[in-house]
């Protein structure tokens, strides 16, 4: 049955659309700006004629990256933080959470509390610092994929995801066909998924790929920056250090403290896009995993 | 044995979300014969432990033995001695923090600043999802989804910069129209703006994906009530009202209880990046305090660190756990 909109309601709707559309272009506006910013001339940008898009377009600054050593090193790092990242996450996340969703597991409410604790009571940094430095993890890669590896909330989700999808039954005919626990779990329960191995790769990638306080605790070494740390000193700079950058035509470039702005915002750039790539695959996860996730 | 570890096993969790607990009750229960021996099933299940193996031993090494570190909090911790070798300090470093002229400014801090972003964020995702879930137009509410949740998604690194060079006194976009009106910028990370800065900062990073979980409950509305109530000509505030309100009610309680386990929480690396010296006499929190003492002072004083650290995460534990019975008394729903 259709019934016409009240006078109110229409009011309603108006708000609504109305509140939405500004609260979103808010949401927007600095992600767009720092994009234009990006590809904008240094001129524009210093005397801040950019607004919202770019003014006097130019590549300058990605090519002032694409030029300079150390900003590809951190590139180059944060790929290989995030490939090891989430691999390894995603294979203790799909360990854990395929074993812990058996019912069928003696001490299964036991094991399913020793994940849980470390969630309630937090160590904090200094201890965790200690123990990767008594490890002798200092000042290497593993430094800064290792701690945080394995993120219990995704186990969760995991471990629900096989109770509602591999059916005991299933469990029951393989077992009746002589398949024992790893043949199962290799051949039919890994196969089937697939989407939550897509998620805890994505979700996996993406924290470290953002990550950077475990290279800024543990490593102290340049070569092992990974991009966002990079930024982040780029960022704490006002003015140009031609060492940061690296190369001596780059320095050349630098000269003008313009471009240097224009690089931050540039950087900002090749930080952010990577995760805001990637999420939408696995947003339509996310209402289960945020339902699940704030209430167990 | 058998019959009881499964059921306790699923009232652990989600008597919430309707189509979980469902789900779970209806899983088929394998008859088993109880007075099998507990010895012979774990044999017989050998398999899974060594899946097991992995995360297990991941476990103790990176998250209970830190834990176990926090006994450095009652010690003198020596680099050389390790963790268990150095010498017992007693109750020293505890009552040094207890007695530190900083003790007040840095919980007071921790409070303040967690207690105004809870204010502040927790009814706005409320606010965004009835908006969005009274949007009849899908395209529309998919592009605001898609949009909104982004910034969730970009790292603290990023997000300071952001606000670092928007915000700058001197070149950033946002303090051209200031200047112009006012005539002079406003420093938005000074002692006197750094806890807006820190929240609303964090509502344009975090309202768009907050709103999921109120969306979700939302989705379980029954539209028939909605339909009968516009029949009876009640309009669309009225139906808000009585009955999208009322709707996700037991969520948002829950919700609310369970983050105000969280209060002594802050945004460790965000407050880090934001801290300047003009700002810290508001930017100092437990955790960066902690850090401070780690790994800026002159000599690292790692045991006083752990002893805040330990401070925080006792008092962190008691929260949670108030917050976890108030959530299973009032709103029959909990974290474990």
């Amino acid at each position: 049955m259709r019934i016409r909109d009240t006078r109110g309601d229409r009011a309603y709707y108006v708000v609504n659309y109305s509140v939405l559309i500004v609260f979103t272009l808010m949401v927007l506006y600095p992600m767009v700006y720092v994009i234009s910013a990006s590809f904008s001339s240094a001129k524009a940008i210093a005397d801040n004629s950019v607004y919202l898009w770019p003014v006097g377009p130019t590549l300058d600054a990605y090519k002032t990256i694409v030029q300079s050593p150390n900003l590809l090193i951190g590139f180059a790092n944060s790929a290989v933080y995030t490939i090891g990242g989430a691999l390894l996450g995603t294979a203790l996340t799909v360990l854990a959470g395929y074993a812990s969703s058996r019912d069928d597991l003696p001490f299964r409410r036991v094991i399913t509390f020793f994940f849980l604790i470390p969630t309630l009571v937090s160590a904090g940094i200094v201890p965790t610092y200690i123990v990767v430095r008594e490890l002798g993890l200092l000042n290497t890669r593993w430094a800064v994929i290792l701690p945080g590896a394995m993120s219990v909330f995704n186990v969760i989700i995991t471990r629900t995801f096989y109770q509602m999808n591999i059916p005991g039954e299933m469990l029951e005919a393989a077992k009746v066909d002589g398949a024992d626990d790893f043949r199962f779990f290799f051949r039919i329960a890994l196969p089937l998924s697939k989407p939550i191995i897509a998620v805890n790769l994505l979700f996996y990638g993406i924290t470290q790929w953002n990550g950077w306080f475990n290279a800024f605790l543990y490593t102290s070494d340049q070569s092992l920056m990974p991009l966002q740390l990079v930024l982040r000193e780029l960022l704490s700079q006002s003015a140009v250090n031609p060492a940061m950058i690296g190369g001596a035509d780059v320095a050349e470039i630098l000269k003008r403290q313009e471009l240097f702005d224009k690089l931050k915002y540039a950087m900002i750039v090749v930080a952010m896009i990577p995760p805001l790539v990637a999420y939408p695959f696995v947003q339509k996860h996310f209402v289960k995993g945020a339902l699940i996730g704030s209430l167990k | 044995m058998t019959s009881t570890t499964v059921k306790i096993d699923q009232s652990d969790g989600s008597n919430s979300g309707g189509s979980n607990s469902d789900r779970l009750q209806s899983d088929p229960k394998p008859g088993r014969r109880p007075s099998r021996r507990l010895g012979l099933r774990m044999r017989r299940s050998w398999q899974l432990y060594v899946l097991l193996l992995p995360p297990l031993i991941f476990s103790i090494i990176f998250l209970y033995w830190p834990m176990y570190g926090l006994i450095l909090a009652f010690k003198n911790y020596n680099i050389t001695l390790g963790i268990t070798g150095s010498p017992w300090a007693g109750l020293t470093y505890i009552s040094q923090f207890f007695h530190s002229y900083l003790f007040w400014p840095v919980i007071k801090n921790t409070l303040v600043l967690n207690v105004y972003a809870l204010l502040a964020l927790f009814p706005l995702p409320i606010v965004l999802a009835l908006l969005m879930n009274s949007l009849r137009n899908q395209r529309f509410k998919k592009a605001v989804q898609l949009i909104t949740y982004a910034p969730y998604f970009v790292s603290t690194v990023v997000l300071v910069g952001i606000i670092l060079m928007l915000f700058s006194t001197t070149t950033g976009v946002v303090n051209q129209p200031i200047s112009a009106i006012f005539g002079h910028p406003v420093d938005f990370l000074s002692a006197g703006a750094f806890r807006h800065t820190y929240v609303w900062s964090g509502a344009w990073q975090t309202l768009g994906y907050s709103s999921i979980i109120f969306l979700a409950a939302l989705a379980g509305v029954d539209p028939e009530l909605h339909e009968a109530a516009r029949v009876d000509g009640a309009s669309i505030l009225r139906r808000i009202w009585h009955i999208d309100l009322p709707g996700i009610l037991p969520v948002t309680v829950t919700l609310l209880i369970l983050n105000m386990g969280q209060l002594l929480n802050s945004g460790f690396e965000k407050v880090l990046l934001l801290q300047n010296p003009n700002n810290l006499a508001v930017s100092q929190v437990l955790d960066t305090y902690s850090y401070q003492i780690a790994f800026q002072s002159q000599i690292p004083q790692y045991s006083y660190a752990t002893a805040i650290g330990l401070f925080k995460s006792v008092i962190s534990l008691v929260l949670i756990l108030l917050a976890n019975w108030l959530a299973r008394r009032v709103a029959k729903q909990s974290l474990f």
